[in-house]
């Protein structure tokens, strides 16, 4: 059964086609990277798939059109995590991951037993256990984006959408949550992240989905998706794409065609 | 102390703090009687003056300054929770004055003595447009500075229609009472107005406190908490009319009275681990405290001059909110 | 006693030296008076003679203030503005010692006699002014006449003891009036206690409604004033607490009009009031 599948989905933001027929299939146990320059419509894609940007074509979630899921049950299927870090008010490090139990929760009931594991496990994860009683809003930007990834981690949902996670990381924590993502899918969960960085893309990723002006330009391996003709032509970028220890790495050297001014 | 229990020693010393306060607004007016004496005509009538005092003016400028006071606390509150801004209050976001100009509007025109009704919903109708043009300017991501500076412009406007229409007014009463409108008083409110408004007030409170989940989950943003399974588009409508129909019912009896939204939950939340949702009891509770506290004092420092509720929160609010500003200048520029 | 009283009393001895003046320079009466103020105009119309009074104020028309409304259609109105007086080419001007001083100042700068009337709290102040009102229009004759029939009410009214009930005057914005008011004068004149008396309020002054109610007037006077728009002023008159206090015969009501003004037509409010303590007093 496929978690998320997309069909001629278009989005327009401002009168500009930011996304234009975009068709996709995310199965279990996937960790795609969804790739592309600044203004390929990534962001986009996952926003329309949740909702929060209107769009045409069809989305259906875990097997039902997303406009026949209510608000928890689509939480229940797909976790997100924004690109904005936003934590509005000082409240502890631990409750702030304990808000992605929200949609297993009966109304107006406090967190139970299941909850509390789920939380932990999830700081666990990431790393951040021991902020646990701290103000959120007190810790380092890397840390509070830890926190923030466990949040949606404790959501505990088939699949979690990521807008940028390592964005703000420190090259340890980076890895790390690479291998978090890597983890989940070979547990059969799957995730879906709007990655700038190559290198971890190429390198983690199950499959990557390359968007340029909103359309699919290429999906696949990471080894068929990344070559430098495309890398050329999307990001007018040159590259090393090579090998090491069984795995594709892949560097960003230069422009392909300077700008006239810095020729 | 676990959290939960600090939390719960908070609520109980509030809740404490809120009946002492009711007793006192009961057992002070001009009126000299003993506390027992008032006390006792309260509950026991024997159709003396006493218990007609008690009764029909103590009792009714007392509860309704319970009621006001959650009112004003409680949407504070679920104001600043939803807008995530800290200095949202229904004075400083115009709510209270569009609310006073809807009731102006009714009593002045003449629509509440033919339909008493009119009065409460004049208000509410008020509020409601306050709500929507405040959140229309906020956008999606509404900067602090956008927010109040909406505020302020509605308020001003509301301000000046409320003047307006009471000038225009061939009764030449109608303009005296600007300062009423503008500021909030209590003084020989009737049962009348708690029947008029009390219901209005209760059920905004039942709106609001649905928000509590929401709320907390929202301070992930208006995004996550949609992706958490917050349905956006109830909670907008939850706040909005929450608010509208509490702020709307609480103003048309008693004015606006400004500031209690904005200081109250400020000074709560450290005590409640900043959880939003434990904020609203606890604001609720501190509301009433402070706006009964406001209402004794009136009478004790200006009996028989009918001092303006608003005139009391103003001296301790507008020092606060300026403090406020200095502290969170560097986010809102 | 209050400042603006005192005030009042200066202007008043001033005045009074100002028209004895007058008339030992041996000048005749005047023959085209102007008046500003709702409370000289009315006087003026009672004592004027045939075409001595050419204008009167735009209030002195309006039957909710004025008791000679319907005779005040018979002259020239004004709304108490300088300029359009100044056009006027009056030979007296009438003011009250509080309204359009601005007016009054001007008129005087230009040359114009203008005569002010203090706002009258007591019946011998009345007295005083429909003299000096004689006076000032050269009919000392109908001033006496006038003043003659108003001692002579006075004394009627207590000529028959009634029982001595307590009164509260409860006005928009719940106002009561204390001693040194009118409504003090006209309730005494009635041979009445007013409750401010007990309750140690002097002049005007917002009484709580708990108070009110405590004090447990027998009468509760309402100034009756009818304006086609509402406003929280009156809505005290609502409250169940004062309805339950003040309903029925104990609830009187007496024209703003008869009390506005201190003039011998205020005679008719005490007489009004004198009646309703009949009535309560019977039950």
């Amino acid at each position: 059964m496929s978690l998320l599948r997309l069909s001629d989905v278009s989005a327009r933001l401002g009168g500009k086609a930011v996304l234009d027929g975009v068709d996709l299939s995310i199965r279990e146990g996937e960790f795609v990277g969804l790739i592309g320059p600044n203004g390929a419509g990534k962001s986009t894609l996952l926003r329309a798939v949740l909702g929060l940007t209107p769009s045409s074509g069809e989305i259906d979630i875990g097997g039902t059109p997303a406009l026949n899921l209510s608000a928890t049950a689509r939480a229940k299927i797909v976790s997100y995590l924004p690109q904005e870090r936003e934590i509005a008010w000082p409240v502890t490090a631990e409750r702030l991951v304990g808000l992605g139990r929200s949609p297993h929760m009966p109304a107006f009931a406090g967190l139970g037993e299941r909850d509390n594991a789920a939380v932990l496990r999830a700081m666990q994860r990431m790393d951040v256990a021991e902020f646990a009683a701290r103000p959120a809003t007190e810790l380092s930007g890397g840390e509070k984006a830890r926190v923030l990834i466990a949040r949606a981690l404790a959501q505990e949902a088939p699949l979690m959408l990521a807008d940028e996670p390592t964005a703000g990381l420190d090259p340890l924590h980076q890895i790390a949550l690479m291998r978090v993502f890597a983890a989940l899918a070979r547990e059969g969960a799957s995730v879906v992240a709007c990655l700038h960085d190559l290198g971890l893309a190429a390198r983690w990723c199950t499959r990557l989905v390359l968007l340029d002006a909103g359309r699919i330009v290429a999906d696949g391996t990471p080894a068929e998706v990344l070559t430098q003709a495309r890398l050329r032509d999307v990001y007018n970028i040159e590259a090393y794409i090579g090998e090491v220890g069984g795995g594709l790495v892949v560097y960003p050297l230069d422009l392909s065609s300077l700008p006239d001014a810095q020729r | 102390m676990s959290e939960q229990a600090r939390y719960a020693a908070v609520l109980l010393a509030l809740a404490v703090l809120t009946l002492s306060l009711f007793i006192a607004s009961l057992t002070t007016g001009p009126a000299e009687a003993g506390f027992r004496q008032s006390l006792a005509a309260l509950f026991v009538d024997e159709g003396d003056l006493m218990s007609l005092v008690m009764r029909e003016i103590r009792l009714p400028r007392a509860v309704l300054g319970l009621m006001i006071g959650a009112t004003l606390g409680l949407s504070g509150a679920v104001l600043q929770g939803y807008l995530r801004n800290p200095l949202a209050e229904p004075g400083l976001l115009g709510i209270s004055a569009s609310a006073s100009l809807g009731a102006v509007l009714a009593i002045y025109t003449g629509l509440s003595a033919t339909f008493a009704l009119g009065l409460p919903l004049a208000a509410l109708a008020g509020a409601v447009i306050a709500v929507l043009l405040v959140r229309a300017m906020a956008g999606e991501r509404g900067g602090t500075l956008t927010i109040i500076l909406a505020g302020v412009a509605i308020s001003a406007f509301a301000g000046a229609m409320t003047s307006l229409a009471l000038n225009l007014s061939s009764n030449p009463f109608a303009a005296l009472e600007i300062v009423f409108w503008m500021l909030g008083s209590l003084a020989d409110r009737s049962m009348t107005h708690l029947w008029l408004s009390g219901p209005f007030m209760v059920a905004g409170w039942v709106m609001l406190a649905m928000l509590a989940r929401p709320l907390d989950v929202l301070t992930l943003g208006a995004d996550a908490a949609s992706s958490i399974g917050i349905d956006m588009r109830r909670v907008q409508f939850l706040a909005i009319t929450g608010t509208a129909a509490s702020v709307g019912g609480a103003t048309a009896v008693a004015g606006a009275i400004g500031f209690v939204g904005l200081v109250v939950p400020h000074l709560l939340r450290p005590l409640v681990g900043s959880v939003p949702s434990r904020l609203l009891p606890a604001s609720a509770l501190g509301g009433a405290s402070v706006l009964l506290a406001a209402d004794v004092l009136v009478r004790l420092i200006a009996p028989g001059r009918d001092l303006k509720l608003g005139v009391l929160t103003a001296i301790v609010g507008a020092p606060f909110f300026l403090w406020l500003i200095w502290r969170t200048r560097r986010q809102m520029l | 006693m209050s400042v603006a009283r005192i005030a009042g009393l200066i202007v008043a001895l001033t005045g009074f030296c100002g028209a004895t003046d007058v008339f030992a320079s041996g000048e005749t009466a005047p023959k085209r008076v102007v008046s500003m103020n709702v409370c000289t105009d009315q006087l003026a119309m009672l004592v004027a003679g045939e075409g001595q009074l050419h204008s009167v104020s735009n209030l002195a028309a309006d039957p909710g203030i004025s008791v000679l409304a319907d005779e005040a259609g018979r002259y020239v109105v004004n709304h108490g503005m300088g300029e359009e007086v100044f056009l006027m080419g009056p030979d007296l001007v009438l003011a009250g010692t509080f309204t359009a001083q601005p007016a009054v100042e001007m008129l005087r700068r230009l040359g114009f006699r203008v005569e002010q009337f203090p706002p009258e709290s007591t019946f011998e102040g009345i007295r005083d002014s429909i003299r000096r009102m004689g006076q000032l229009l050269g009919r000392q004759e109908r001033a006496e006449e006038l003043v003659a029939e108003l001692e002579a009410g006075l004394d009627d009214l207590l000529r028959e003891p009634v029982a001595n009930l307590s009164v509260a005057v409860y006005s928009a914005n719940s106002y009561t009036s204390g001693e040194g008011s009118l409504s003090h004068a006209v309730i005494e004149a009635a041979g009445l206690t007013n409750i401010t008396d007990k309750l140690g309020i002097a002049g005007v002054q917002r009484i709580p409604l708990e108070q009110l109610v405590l004090a447990d007037p027998d009468i509760v006077v309402l100034g009756e004033q009818h304006y086609e728009k509402p406003a929280l002023a009156q809505e005290n008159f609502q409250h169940p607490a004062f309805r339950a206090i003040a309903s029925g015969d104990r609830l009187v009501r007496i024209p703003d009009r008869y009390w506005i003004c201190g003039a011998p037509f205020t005679l008719e409010a005490a007489r009004m009031l004198r009646q309703a303590a009949g009535e309560v007093a019977e039950q």
